[in-house]
């Protein structure tokens, strides 16, 4: 079976980095396998975790407080959202195909608004919320791949144009104003303690990492999914009914999406028209940071969590240093922008045409 | 595969050369025209098709802008940022004084030539991958632009406002002429060994580089072109407003990618060009106006806006992806 995924993918972009540094030799990545750095280049979910801490300790060193247990529970908190949108960011990504969903952020916003509505802040309704939420999602998605896979629109175009649907649809269900509100138990559920302080909504997280690496590598579907994303004709002609799980990648993207706008839902206890559209782009720069390559067939969820962990930390790091005191987020920004260049810079090259 | 043999010997071939829209993009202009007609009153007087081609002219100026990146194998996702900085920089600088206004315009296109340079650089010489990095870039720019400009204001010299809305002749209004004008410059772009270059680099990228095509310098210059044409698309936006606003053309980002499409262009680069996408920022202004126009309730307008354009880029896809044209 290692065999099988290790043809699918090129050599150091590979999730199972434990196993590429056991062989060493071809996994070196660019900067050749004897230095350190180099080595953890060809590692990326290593080098954008190794990112994540220095910029934690650098933050620290600047401003105490942000070593505080309280503030690390809350940083992740923050990253889950993202985390958990960004599931199915990488699901299409690694199916390959030019796959991209731009539809996320929008998506999650409508899953938030559909619930605080049917909701209405009773208990009695959260399972009816939810499921309507979900169900909402699903029907984007569904969309999403019947365009892409029989009216053969590129996946980013398509996605683009569900995001004027999809915020079209909320205008017209809300009237402009989102009513209703969360259910309790979400918000319990969300950010209740459990132990240690810790609020639900990272063990949700981390059951769903393990649930999505248990799907992505040990069933037949994430098998499929990444032999999509090394290539669809091969695929294909190796019994992978590529359009069925076009629409399935998608949908399930949706559903990921509308999830995370859940949780979000929670967090937030009220909605807005605009609540979850800012992942759209975030959720992308996670899994890319992460090492999941765009081409699609390399990577995985783990290195896309750490990503989202990574970017989550760049952003309240700049909160901290807080520039631009006259309440402008235009520093914050253009330093975000800057930082992330720069990252990206370290290991997300592509490779040199002369090779 | 590509082009049907038939046609290319006959006649038509100059018609095919000069890279004809699809057809399905020419019926969506003939039935988004008609249907302005129809619905719009006053569409085909001087005052209704000047106002038409100065909300056109923005959207197709940074549409060609994004047609000559996507061409070249890539995308830029803060193309809309760069409109918004090269405007705001030229309407502080112009500060309302017509006497100002080369030196202001002259920054504001070096502006959006050096944030095509950066993203250039980021993609061509550090080769990042294209989306993450114009996406990274776009913050940097719209930070800028906030920078500059923290609220809306400004003011542009009338002369410009007015001189924009001016109509020649009684029938031909400068907006119309300034988009000849650019589809001319499309033409030269194209005339230039730099278009063919594009076209080579998108389609096939090693065998671009296999045939001695400066690849780098390609996809370089492919995006200070469009960071020009971004800029020169915030002229035409402030032309049209009279004043800037730190969020002008940010949206227009995803416009000119939804017009290159329904124009024809494939995302994936090598094949299409500004012909097909200057129709399709048409057909765009004119859905979205067509919707206004048909007393749509305020709730459902932007739905139906988007469930229209998604039908017309379905369409353009279909009839794109069966006649796959190669280069010019």
């Amino acid at each position: 079976m290692t065999e099988r995924l290790d043809t699918g993918r090129r050599a150091g972009g590979a999730e199972s980095a434990p196993d590429t540094a056991g062989r060493g030799g071809p996994g070196g990545g660019r900067g050749g396998p004897g230095r350190g750095l180099g080595r953890l280049t060809g590692h990326p979910v290593l080098l954008a975790g190794a990112l994540a801490v220095a910029l934690w300790a650098v933050a620290a060193l600047i401003s105490p407080g942000f070593a505080s247990y309280p503030q690390v529970l809350n940083l992740l908190t923050v990253s889950a959202f993202l985390g958990v949108i960004a599931i199915g960011q990488t699901i299409v990504i690694l199916s390959g195909g030019e796959g991209i969903d731009l539809s996320v952020g929008a998506v999650a916003t409508l899953a938030a608004i559909v619930a605080s509505r049917v909701m209405e802040g009773s208990n009695a309704n959260l399972v009816q919320g939810i499921l309507f939420a979900l169900v909402a999602a699903a029907c984007v998605g569904l969309v999403n791949g019947v365009g892409i896979t029989f009216f053969r629109v590129p996946p980013l175009v398509m996605t683009l144009g569900m995001i004027g649907v999809v915020q079209g649809a909320i205008r017209l269900y809300t009237g402009g104003q989102p009513k209703g509100s969360v259910a309790p138990a979400l918000r319990e559920l969300v950010a209740g303690n459990t132990v240690l302080g810790i609020p639900g909504v990272l063990w949700l997280w981390l059951g769903l990492i393990l649930g999505v690496l248990w799907l992505l590598r040990r069933t037949t579907f994430g098998w499929r999914v990444y032999a999509m994303g090394a290539g669809r004709r091969t695929a294909y002609l190796s019994g992978v009914r590529v359009r069925r799980m076009v629409l399935g990648v998608y949908t399930l993207s949706s559903v990921f999406a509308g999830v995370g706008g859940l949780l979000l839902l929670g967090y937030t206890q009220s909605v807005f028209l605009r609540l979850a559209d800012g992942y759209m782009l975030p959720s992308i720069a996670a899994v890319v940071v992460g090492g999941t390559a765009l081409v699609g067939g390399v990577g995985g969820y783990l290195g896309t969590a750490v990503g989202a962990v990574l970017l989550t930390v760049l952003g309240s790091f700049l909160d901290i240093l807080q520039i631009g005191e006259s309440g402008s987020d235009a520093p914050r920004q253009i330093i975000y922008g800057a930082v992330l260049l720069a990252v990206l810079s370290v290991y997300g090259r592509g490779r040199r045409l002369r090779s | 595969m590509t082009r049907p043999s038939a046609l290319s010997a006959g006649p038509l071939r100059p018609l095919l050369g000069a890279r004809m829209p699809t057809v399905a993009t020419a019926v969506l202009l003939v039935a988004t025209v008609a249907a302005s007609a129809v619905l719009q009153d006053g569409f085909f007087t001087p005052y209704g098709l000047t106002s038409n081609f100065a909300a056109v002219l923005p959207v197709a100026i940074v549409t060609v802008g994004q047609v000559i990146v996507v061409l070249g194998g890539g995308i830029d996702l803060s193309i809309g940022t760069i409109v918004t900085l090269s405007s705001v920089v030229t309407v502080q600088l112009v500060a309302g004084q017509p006497d100002r206004l080369p030196l202001a315009l002259g920054a504001g296109l070096l502006v959006g030539v050096g944030c095509g340079l950066v993203n250039g650089l980021a993609v061509a010489v550090v080769r990042l991958q294209p989306i993450v990095a114009t996406f990274a870039s776009s913050f940097v720019f719209a930070g800028l632009a906030l920078l500059i400009l923290p609220t809306p204001g400004g003011e542009v010299p009338s002369l410009v406002t007015l001189g924009y809305r001016q109509v020649i002749a009684r029938a031909i209004p400068v907006p119309a002429v300034l988009l000849l004008l650019l589809w001319l410059a499309w033409r030269a772009v194209l005339a230039h060994r730099f278009g063919r270059h594009v076209y080579a680099v998108g389609g096939n990228e090693g065998a671009a580089y296999a045939s001695a095509v400066p690849v780098t310098a390609v996809r370089l210059l492919s995006y200070v072109a469009g960071g020009t044409f971004a800029a020169l698309a915030g002229f035409a936006l402030l032309a049209n407003s009279g004043s800037g606003d730190p969020f002008l053309g940010n949206s227009l980002t995803l416009t000119s990618i939804a017009a290159l499409v329904i124009g024809g262009t494939r995302l994936s680069g090598g094949a299409g060009g500004a012909g097909g996408a200057i129709v399709g920022a048409v057909v765009l202004v004119l859905i979205q106006s067509l919707v206004f126009f048909a007393r749509v309730p305020t709730t459902a307008r932007e739905l139906v806006t988007g469930a229209i354009i998604i039908v017309a880029i379905a369409l353009a896809g279909l009839l794109t992806a069966r006649g796959r044209g190669a280069g010019p």
